[in-house]
């Protein structure tokens, strides 16, 4: 797979120093709603090692989006403690915040969220430009990107000229391009067929397994969590139910 | 982020919605266009106001006279003047040499004008001869004459004032080149005698005009403080008709008929009321004068100018105050012309803070995810500016263009409608360099400020909330 070949280039992405790539200690987020108090994630504590693979499965509304929102860095918890290596992230800024997105971690999502306007290579290219990456520089990183999920070919098209399988490997090309230390996907395979989503998470396998990129992806498909990821944590009304390795949980 | 991606971003962003964010900027541009028509107009009318009135030659002058002159005028002298304690000082060549030598000070020449006959064509005609500078030649009053100004300081011709060309001739055109005879009484000092009085004698009359070697010994030779009057005449060649006499001083106005170079003017020694008064003060036969007037480079010199004249012990008078007036009036005029313009500018301004919300609807998903991919909120905040300060930036410069073009037209159409009534053309507006940059400048800026209320929009905007937007 493309993903092994720039194994070495991308250097060591696990990049932890205290034996956890994520920790969350209690995490709540709490929404107000026509009056009444939602709980979209209520105590929750979870450790990801580096490297590992973990789906976060759980039915609609069960508050794993939220978490993975948490993760990321797009929200803030209403109480408790998110750490991405050494940092808390409920005591960041939010510029801080912002650099977290750019520079640890990288982010899938179901709808693929690429800018229409943009072509494949200007979408990838996005990141480097937030990030302040040097413009010589970008070029090369962004072929690196697009070499690890197959799509050379496809530089110059827009997101609608592309089909759904490669709109979310640009997606994920996109998410690489900063070399973060943590990939966040949230139900990555939610808008494809199940051939297209099956090749979506052996590149997903892949860049874990070949990159030891720290995963954490946010499900409702119990079989391909079971096939692809370490571990399975199971949410349920924002709680925690279950945690284990995959094949014990299915 | 950094600039350039900055930049190259927003003109992506405003390329995308190409026809709402031109409308956005045509807006913009109508209301910097209206703003700098405004303003030109009122620039113009001052400029051709404070032209036309610097042109009459009296914006730039300040009338010098002695302090004792300034104590006749000004009733009984105060405890505090120091001008009334101690004796006046003369308002002689040496001081006119020394009022030359002030910073920014052109010409200083004395009033000259008299009361004589001319002869022109065997006829007698009585006439008010005026000496007109040098300095005069850019005077508006000579901008429409028939013929030419004097050829030199020194020239034996005359400027006939329209009311007396009439006099002399019903076709004034066919004076110009003709010759007249200017008749006039010379005062010519008399020799120092100690045992004499103040004496003024009648002479015969003399050859027309006087050599230079004369005049010089009669002003080396010591002189009595007496004068005798010899009539004399002098040619002179008609060379132009003016409809006006242009201002020479504060002395008084259009009562110079014939006009002569003030060098010829003053050259004649011609007698004056005041001489009578010089000599029994028994001033030593020098020429003193009555009053000066100091042409100075520009109206804005004048004060200062005045003030250096003050320090020499002289009174002064110019109409400054009257610039001043003229220019208060001219900036509320301004004042309130900009304001009308930039209502227009405010309706605009409300444009693009409607374009910049729209645009936030619009690309609320697109905010979600640049804030996902790593994008602070400063940098979403500093997008929406630089599109806001481009639409504006573009929008001013398009606007100065389309307020030069209305400038334009309405001269046009003014100096159309001045021809009809056979008037000389003006330039109605003015746009200098400093309305175009400021109106540029004020444009962006007033751009930033109708960003800044989206632009914190969309900086704060939740990047959750954005992503699930549709």
């Amino acid at each position: 797979m493309a993903a092994g070949a720039r194994n070495n280039s991308v250097g060591n992405m696990t990049g932890n120093s205290n034996g956890f790539a994520i920790r969350t200690e209690r995490v709540s987020r709490q929404y107000a709603m026509g009056g009444a108090l939602v709980h979209a994630v209520d105590d929750v504590s979870i450790t990801v090692q580096p490297g590992e693979f973990v789906a976060l499965l759980g039915s609609s509304g069960s508050g794993k989006s939220t978490l993975l929102n948490l993760l990321a860095g797009l929200d803030r918890p209403t109480s408790g403690a998110i750490y991405a290596h050494d940092r808390n992230l409920a005591e960041m800024s939010s510029q801080e915040l912002a650099h977290h997105r750019s520079h640890t971690v990288g982010m899938v999502f179901q709808a693929f969220n690429l800018l229409p306007r943009m072509t494949l290579e200007e979408n990838v290219e996005l990141p480097l430009r937030l990030a302040e990456v040097d413009r010589a520089e970008r070029p090369a990183r962004v072929r690196e990107a697009v070499e690890c999920v197959s799509l050379v070919a496809r530089l110059t098209h827009r997101p609608s000229e592309l089909s759904g399988g490669e709109q979310q490997r640009a997606a994920l090309a996109r998410a690489l391009v900063n070399r973060p230390t943590i990939l966040l996907a949230d139900e990555p395979t939610g808008n494809l067929d199940s051939v297209t989503g099956d090749a979506i998470m052996h590149l997903l396998q892949d860049i874990n397994r070949n990159l030891r990129m720290t995963i954490v992806m946010v499900t409702h498909d119990k079989v391909r969590a079971a096939r692809y990821a370490h571990r399975i944590i199971t949410m349920r009304d924002g709680k925690l139910v279950t945690a284990g390795a995959s094949d014990e949980i299915a | 982020m950094k600039l350039r991606d900055l930049t190259e971003l927003a003109a992506r962003n405003l390329r995308e919605a190409v026809l709402r964010n031109s409308l956005t900027t045509l807006g913009i541009s109508v209301g910097v266009a209206s703003l700098v028509a405004m303003l030109s107009l009122g620039v113009g009318l001052q400029e051709l106001a404070s032209t036309r009135l610097s042109r009459s030659g009296l914006f730039d002058a300040v009338f010098v006279t002695t302090q004792a002159n300034m104590r006749a005028f000004g009733g009984p002298p105060r405890a505090a003047d120091r001008a009334a304690t101690e004796p006046a000082r003369k308002l002689d060549d040496e001081a006119r040499r020394q009022l030359a030598g002030i910073k920014n000070v052109v010409e200083v020449y004395p009033e000259v004008r008299f009361p004589t006959e001319v002869q022109f064509e065997g006829n007698p005609y009585m006439t008010t001869v005026a000496g007109i500078p040098a300095s005069a030649r850019g005077d508006g009053a000579f901008d429409e004459m028939k013929g030419s100004f004097f050829s030199g300081p020194e020239a034996n011709e005359a400027i006939l004032q329209i009311e007396f060309a009439r006099d002399l001739s019903k076709q004034t055109n066919s004076l110009i080149g003709k010759e007249l005879v200017l008749r006039y009484a010379e005062k010519e000092p008399l020799p120092a005698d100690p045992s004499a009085t103040t004496a003024v004698h009648a002479k015969g009359k003399t050859a027309p005009g006087k050599s230079a070697a004369k005049e010089s010994a009669a002003d080396d030779a010591p002189a009595s403080g007496g004068f005798s009057l010899v009539p004399r005449e002098m040619k002179l060649r008609i060379i132009g008709v003016v409809e006006t006499e242009p201002a020479t001083g504060f002395g008084g106005f259009g009562r110079g008929r014939l006009l002569i170079p003030l060098q010829i003017a003053q050259n004649l020694r011609i007698a004056q009321p005041t001489d009578m008064r010089e000599m029994l003060r028994g001033n030593s036969g020098k020429p003193t004068y009555e009053s000066l007037t100091v042409r100075v480079s520009s109206p804005k010199a004048v004060q200062g100018v005045e003030d250096a004249i003050k320090g020499m012990g002289f009174g002064t008078f110019s109409i400054l105050d009257a610039t001043k007036n003229l220019r208060l009036f001219f900036t509320v005029f301004d004042l309130l012309l900009g304001i009308f313009g930039s209502l227009a500018l405010t309706v605009a301004s409300l444009g693009i803070i409607n374009t910049l919300v729209m645009a936030i609807l619009e690309r609320r998903r697109e905010i979600g995810i640049l804030k996902a991919l790593g994008a602070a909120d400063r940098d979403v905040r500093r997008l929406f500016f630089a599109e806001a300060g481009a639409m504006g930036l573009v929008g001013g410069v398009l606007g100065v263009a389309i307020g030069w073009l209305i400038g334009r037209a309405l001269t046009f159409g003014t100096n159309v409608y001045l021809a009809r009534q056979e008037l000389p053309p003006i330039d109605l507006s003015s746009i200098p360099w400093w309305m175009m940059v400021g109106a540029i400048a004020f444009s962006f800026f007033v751009s930033l400020a109708a960003g800044m209320y989206p632009a914190s929009r969309a900086a704060r905007l939740n990047p959750v909330e954005a992503l699930r937007y549709e």
